[in-house]
C-alpha cells in the first residue's frame, strides 16, 4: 500500500479501493483506453494496488504512438524541404520514423518549429508570407476540434502558405476493433474522458451493447481511474453492460456541439493505418474535399516513399494489450526514452516510456495475461 | 499532449475575427481560443486543449486538478522547452553511443 499515501485523498483512494476488492469475485481484465489514463495507473502504481485478477490492459490511446510510421516519414521529407517551415507538437520531435526523426531533421537544417498550439502556426505562416508553412495535425478526438478549426480560419484570413499533414485517429472504431480481433481479452473498458468531453457519450450505447461490454467515461485523476474501474467491475460481476459517465464534471452526454459541427465540416471519415496495429477502417479523419487546398499531401508530392519498422521493436501488441512493455526484450535495453526503438518509447503517455519512467523493469511475474484469461 | 489542462479565463478579446482570452494555468499564462465555448465570462473555468476551451469546468475541480499537475510536474512538460528535453535526451543517447 506504499502508493496510497501519495494519493491526493488517501482516505477516499483506500475506500474505493476496499470496494472493488469487495466487489470481486473471479478474474477480469479490463482496458484503459486513454494513454494519459496509463501514465496516471503506471505512477501511482494503481495496477498493483488492485486485487489479484483484476488486470488492467493498455490500450493504444497515444496519439503519438500510433500516428503511422508512413506519415512520420512524410512529415520528415516534407520537413526536410527548402522554403517549408514545418510546426509540430513538442511530443512528436522524436518519434522514430525509418531512419531519422524530426529532430535530426532540424539538426540536418531543416526548418521544424514547436508550437504549443495549431493558431500558433497559424501566426507563423501569416508572418512568413514567401515560405510554405505546413502543421503536423495528428491526435484524437480531442486534437481534432483546435486543428480543424485552424484550417477554418486559415480560409477565413485568406492565408494560402499555410497547409496541415493531417492523420487523425478516432475512438470508437478501435474499441470496435478490438472487441472484434480473435485475441481479444478485454471484458471492459475504461472510456477516455477528454475525447468524451468533445464527442459526447452517443457512440457508446450501441458498442457496448453489440459487444456486451461495460464502457465507464473516466477521467485520469488517480481518484477518476479508481472510480472506473470500480463501476466497471460491478457490471460485470452483475453480468451488466452499460454506458457509465464517472466524468460528469467534464462531459456532457452531447459532448461540445460546436466543436462536433466544425469537425464535420472540416473533416471526413477514412479508413486509417494505426502504427503497430494495421488498418482500421473508417477510424480516422482526413481533410474534406472542401478543404483540400489545405492538405500538405496534396500540396506536397509525397509519393513513392518506403517504410522500415524496427525488426526488434513490439509496440504493436503493447497497444493492442497483448504484451506488457517489459516483456519486449528491448525494453530497458537497446530500447530507451534516449534511444527509442519504438514510439511507444518516446511520449510519456506511451505504455513502454510510462513503465520506464517508473521503473517498472522486470518483466511481471503476477498472473500471466495468459493465465488470468484461461481462468477467467 | 493529449492533456488538457483546466485554465481560468483573466481576459477576452476578439482578434483575426475569433473569440480569443488569456488564461491562466497556475501561474502560466496562454492565450487561449474561445469559439467553442463562445459564452465562456472572465472569472470562469474550462478545460483546455492545445489551446482551445474545450468544456466548462466547476473552480472546485478545475485548483484540484491544477494542483495535481503541478505536483507531477505536468505543468512543466507542457508548457516547458520541448527542444531542450529532446536535445538533452539525444545528448545522452550520442554519448552512450560513442562511449
Ligand atoms: S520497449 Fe521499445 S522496442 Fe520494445 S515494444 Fe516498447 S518501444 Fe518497441
Amino acid at each position: 500500500m506504499k502508493y496510497l499515501e501519495e494519493f491526493q485523498n488517501p482516505e477516499l483512494a483506500r475506500g474505493l479501493l476496499e470496494d472493488i476488492r469487495a466487489t470481486v469475485t473471479r478474474p477480469w481484465a479490463v482496458m484503459e483506453v486513454c494513454g494519459g489514463q496509463t501514465h496516471t495507473i503506471i505512477r501511482h502504481g494503481i495496477d498493483q494496488l488492485l486485487p489479484d485478477g483484476i488486470e488492467l490492459i493498455h490500450g493504444p490511446g497515444c496519439p503519438v504512438c500510433v500516428t503511422p510510421l508512413e506519415v512520420i516519414d512524410k512529415a520528415m521529407e516534407i520537413a526536410g524541404r527548402p522554403g517549408v517551415i514545418f510546426c509540430s507538437f513538442g511530443d512528436m520531435l522524436r518519434v522514430p520514423g525509418t531512419d531519422r526523426d524530426l529532430f535530426r531533421v532540424r539538426g540536418e537544417g531543416g526548418d521544424v518549429r514547436v508550437v504549443y498550439s495549431p493558431l500558433d502556426a497559424l501566426r507563423i505562416a501569416r508572418e512568413n508570407p514567401q515560405r510554405e508553412v505546413v502543421f503536423f495535425g495528428i491526435g484524437f478526438e480531442t486534437t481534432a476540434p483546435p486543428n480543424a478549426m485552424t484550417v477554418h480560419q486559415a480560409r477565413k484570413q485568406g492565408i494560402t502558405n499555410f497547409s496541415m499533414l493531417v492523420s487523425h485517429v478516432l475512438v470508437p472504431p478501435a474499441i470496435e476493433a478490438i472487441m472484434t480481433s480473435p485475441d481479444c481479452r478485454v471484458q471492459g473498458f475504461l472510456a477516455a474522458g477528454h475525447v468524451c468531453s468533445v464527442m459526447g457519450t452517443e457512440e457508446y450505447p450501441q458498442l457496448a451493447e453489440r459487444h456486451r461490454v461495460p464502457i465507464v467515461v473516466t477521467g485520469f485523476e488517480p481518484l477518476d481511474i479508481l472510480e472506473g474501474i470500480r463501476r466497471t467491475v460491478r457490471q460485470l460481476e452483475r453480468g451488466e453492460h452499460t454506458v457509465e459517465n464517472a466524468y460528469q464534471r467534464a462531459v456532457r452526454p452531447e459532448g461540445n456541439p460546436a466543436a462536433r459541427a466544425m469537425l464535420a465540416d472540416v473533416f471526413e471519415v477514412t479508413d486509417r493505418a494505426w502504427r503497430g496495429i494495421g488498418v482500421i477502417p473508417r477510424s480516422g479523419w482526413r481533410l474534406s474535399e472542401r478543404y483540400r487546398e489545405y492538405d500538405a499531401e496534396h500540396r506536397f508530392d509525397v509519393t513513392g516513399i518506403t517504410t522500415r519498422e524496427s525488426g526488434l521493436c513490439r509496440s504493436g501488441e503493447v497497444l493492442q494489450g497483448l504484451i506488457k512493455p517489459n516483456q519486449c526484450e528491448a525494453f530497458g535495453t537497446t530500447c530507451t526514452p534516449r534511444n527509442p526503438l519504438g514510439a511507444t518509447m518516446v511520449s510519456s503517455e506511451g505504455a513502454c516510456a510510462a513503465y520506464y519512467l517508473y521503473r517498472r523493469l522486470a518483466a511481471p511475474s503476477a498472473p500471466s495475461a495468459l493465465e488470468v484469461s484461461s481462468v477467467g | 499532449m493529449c492533456l488538457a489542462v483546466p485554465g481560468r479565463v483573466m481576459e477576452i478579446e476578439e482578434r483575426d475575427g475569433a473569440r480569443m482570452a488569456v488564461v491562466d494555468f497556475g501561474g502560466v499564462v496562454k492565450e487561449v481560443c474561445l469559439e467553442y465555448l463562445p459564452d465562456l465570462r472572465v472569472g470562469e473555468y474550462a478545460i483546455v486543449h492545445v489551446g482551445f476551451a474545450l468544456q466548462r469546468l466547476d473552480e472546485e475541480s478545475a485548483r484540484r486538478t491544477l494542483e495535481l499537475f503541478a505536483e507531477l510536474g505536468l505543468l512543466q512538460e507542457e508548457f516547458g522547452d520541448p527542444w531542450e528535453a529532446a536535445a538533452a535526451a539525444a545528448a545522452i543517447a550520442n554519448a552512450e553511443v560513442q562511449g
